[in-house]
């Protein structure tokens, strides 16, 4: 066994790389709840990366037989069924997961230096999913499939100037059809899972350059013993490693009964529309996306058209995406964690976080003038968060941070 | 803990009145259809009315007789002699015999395919629709409906509502709902009981992982790593 250790570490860096990544990477020893999503992001990727690569040996990615092969699954490929709802129930795990990962990042200030390329690549991760999981959800080709690609594609139609032409070769076509749905495909099976795995890779890298924040966001390495092992670190393997398997059958179970219990989650997870042919002539009564998308929809349709163009809201949308990358610049606090900060910045990420919340609320509704007025104060709320953020970051007391993680 | 375990019950409660918002929907009341998939003898009548009634102009090409056989505890023999009317093979998937331009030229356009109209619809707008037919004589069948205003369908059941008593007609109704539920996706009848095995599974792998985890974190409690201090 060692002989063949030692051959393999002579040509491959197998050990180093164990200890490096896993049996000595020191973590604080205080994780608690909200550290369990990280590892819960890995697994759903790959429960969406295996079940996927079952789910494109059966569909057609084919206008006229894509909507009748998803069936096909659903009832005559064995098993076909339950791959196919941990698919689209994996989507929306993937987005409540990912949205819990970056709540955590907003409560511990962990987006903060020296970890702004991990938030970096994390923000590029999460707008590079939300392409995956849009392109993905026009695939079965249904009502709002069909719909909704109409009214998201049709955005890159209101670019000045080259709006048109952006179009047509976005979408092969005039319209959604045949050769959108064919492209699609390509790019959500290859294409953006080939770059959310690199991401992911990358990700992690930079995570274990500078070591994980915690609850206390204090440094655990400035605190070294005479090993050079920091104080308040335990090796991520064995202790993490069991504590994270509790955190996935936790999420296993939740997970399992929705997929076998209520997959369709009433109509967010699988709209009822859907279950409709995609019909170009016949528009749906109510055309929303998917719930993880509605808050970015809400800011799109908060902002009124300008000189007869919608361009403005489409501006607006990638704008509250955009300036996440912008957060660890803008934060001037001197202390990482909310257990620290000044009551200003508490205020302003509960309100952030019920903005947000409304925000994907109302991106399922119809437009009332109510919703609309809705809408626009939840979007001015939105982008105050970030735009007065070096403000209330600066102004309060913050509470004196320990030298050492606490209990 | 007491901390999440709140925070926890604060989301479940937010989602379940977001959810409990949205389920009403339509202008129209819908009566609760009350349906039972695990009932045997209900999805048998259902297909056996749905077969009678409704197959001779709308299509459930998703499913195929041999399979609904099986899973509705009838042999292939059993389908044949009592379900299938036009000479098809039990492989086959079960499609209306008329044909497109017929259903053009009588009823102005083509009956929809039901195989999956009780995931797009639901079934208490099923059952509320097919319940839903009054007099009306300005219409070409002379019978118009509450859920779907100016609905092209003709009155089929109304030999079933004569000669049957409300209750015997509503069961008859919720026969067919229930028969369309198992229509929509035949994967039901399995998956609940699936649900409840995989549950069992994971609440034991969770006992022994938590132990697991509590075994290895002792060293983090009892000081092997705070020994370092």
């Amino acid at each position: 066994m060692d002989n063949n250790k030692n051959w393999i570490d002579q040509r491959f860096p197998l050990t180093k790389v164990w200890n490096e990544h896993l049996a000595e990477y020191y973590t604080p020893r205080n994780f608690n709840f909200w550290y369990f999503f990280g590892s819960l992001a890995i697994l759903v990727l790959v429960i969406q990366l295996l079940t996927g690569i079952f789910l494109a040996m059966h569909f057609k990615p084919d206008a006229d037989l894509a909507f009748a092969s998803v069936e096909y699954i659903m009832r005559d490929v064995d098993w076909g069924w339950l791959i196919r709802y941990m698919h689209s129930t994996g989507a929306s795990a993937f987005f409540v997961v990912i949205y819990l990962h970056m709540y955590r990042g907003l409560l511990y200030g962990s987006y903060k230096a020296p970890r702004e390329l991990i938030w970096i690549l994390g923000v590029v991760l999460y707008i590079a999913l939300m392409a995956e999981a849009f392109m993905g959800y026009v695939l079965p080709w249904g009502q709002m499939s069909y719909w909704g690609a109409q009214v998201i594609i049709n955005l890159f139609g209101s670019v000045p100037v080259i709006g048109p032409d952006l179009l047509i070769w976005i979408l092969g076509d005039y319209a959604v059809g045949d050769p959108a749905l064919n492209r699609f495909f390509s790019l959500h099976i290859v294409a953006v899972p080939l770059i959310l795995v690199v991401l992911v890779f990358l990700h992690i890298v930079a995570l274990h350059t500078v070591g994980s924040n915690n609850p206390d966001g204090v440094e655990i390495k400035k605190n070294k013993d005479e090993n050079g092992i920091p104080k308040d670190g335990i090796p991520f393997h064995p202790y993490y490693s069991v504590k994270d398997i509790v955190g996935v059958v936790v999420f296993l179970m939740i997970f399992a009964a929705v997929v076998l219990f209520a997959p369709a989650m009433n109509g967010y997870f699988l709209e009822h529309a859907n279950f409709v042919e995609a019909n170009p002539l016949k528009t749906p009564e109510h055309i929303a996306p998917l719930w993880y998308l509605t808050p970015f929809y809400s800011v799109l349709r908060a902002i009124p058209p300008m000189f007869g163009s919608q361009f403005p809201g489409v501006l607006a949308m990638g704008a509250a995406l955009v300036i996440l990358l912008a957060l660890p610049w803008l934060d001037r606090s001197k202390v990482k964690s909310i257990r620290y900060r000044s009551w200003p910045y508490k205020v302003a990420l509960a309100i952030f976080v019920v903005s947000f919340v409304w925000l994907g609320y109302l991106g399922m509704q119809p437009v009332t003038p109510m919703n609309a007025l809705l809408a626009r104060v939840f979007t001015a709320a939105y982008f105050g968060f970030f735009i007065l953020m070096p403000w209330f970051t600066s102004i309060g007391e913050t509470k004196a941070v320990p030298e050492r993680t606490t209990e | 803990m007491k901390k999440i375990i709140n925070t926890t019950l604060a989301l479940f409660a937010t989602v379940t009145i977001s959810l409990g918002a949205h389920a009403g929907g339509g202008n129209v009341h819908l009566d609760h259809a009350n349906t039972d998939i695990n009932d045997q003898n209900s999805l048998q009548n259902g297909a056996k009315l749905f077969m009678n009634y409704c197959s001779g102009c709308h299509s459930i090409s998703f499913m195929r007789y041999n399979r609904m056989g099986k899973d509705l505890g009838l042999t292939d023999d059993e389908v044949a002699k009592n379900l299938m009317f036009n000479g098809e093979k039990t492989g086959d998937p079960i499609t209306s015999s008329m044909s497109e331009a017929g259903a053009v030229k009588w009823f102005g356009t083509t009956p929809p395919d039901l195989s999956l109209v009780a995931r797009s619809k639901g079934l208490d707008w099923i059952y509320t629709y097919l319940r839903g037919f009054y007099k009306d004589e300005s219409r070409t069948f002379g019978v118009n409906n509450h859920v779907l205003v100016n609905a092209s369908m003709p009155d089929v059941l109304w030999q079933l509502r004569e000669e049957k008593s409300a209750a015997e007609f509503d069961q008859d109704v919720r026969d067919i709902t229930n028969f369309l539920d198992y229509v929509g996706e035949p994967a039901k009848l399995v998956r609940v009981s699936l649900g409840y095995k995989v549950l069992g599974f994971l609440f034991i792998l969770f006992i022994l992982s938590y132990l697991l985890k509590k075994e290895y974190w002792k060293d983090v409690k009892y000081g092997k790593w705070r020994a370092k201090d």
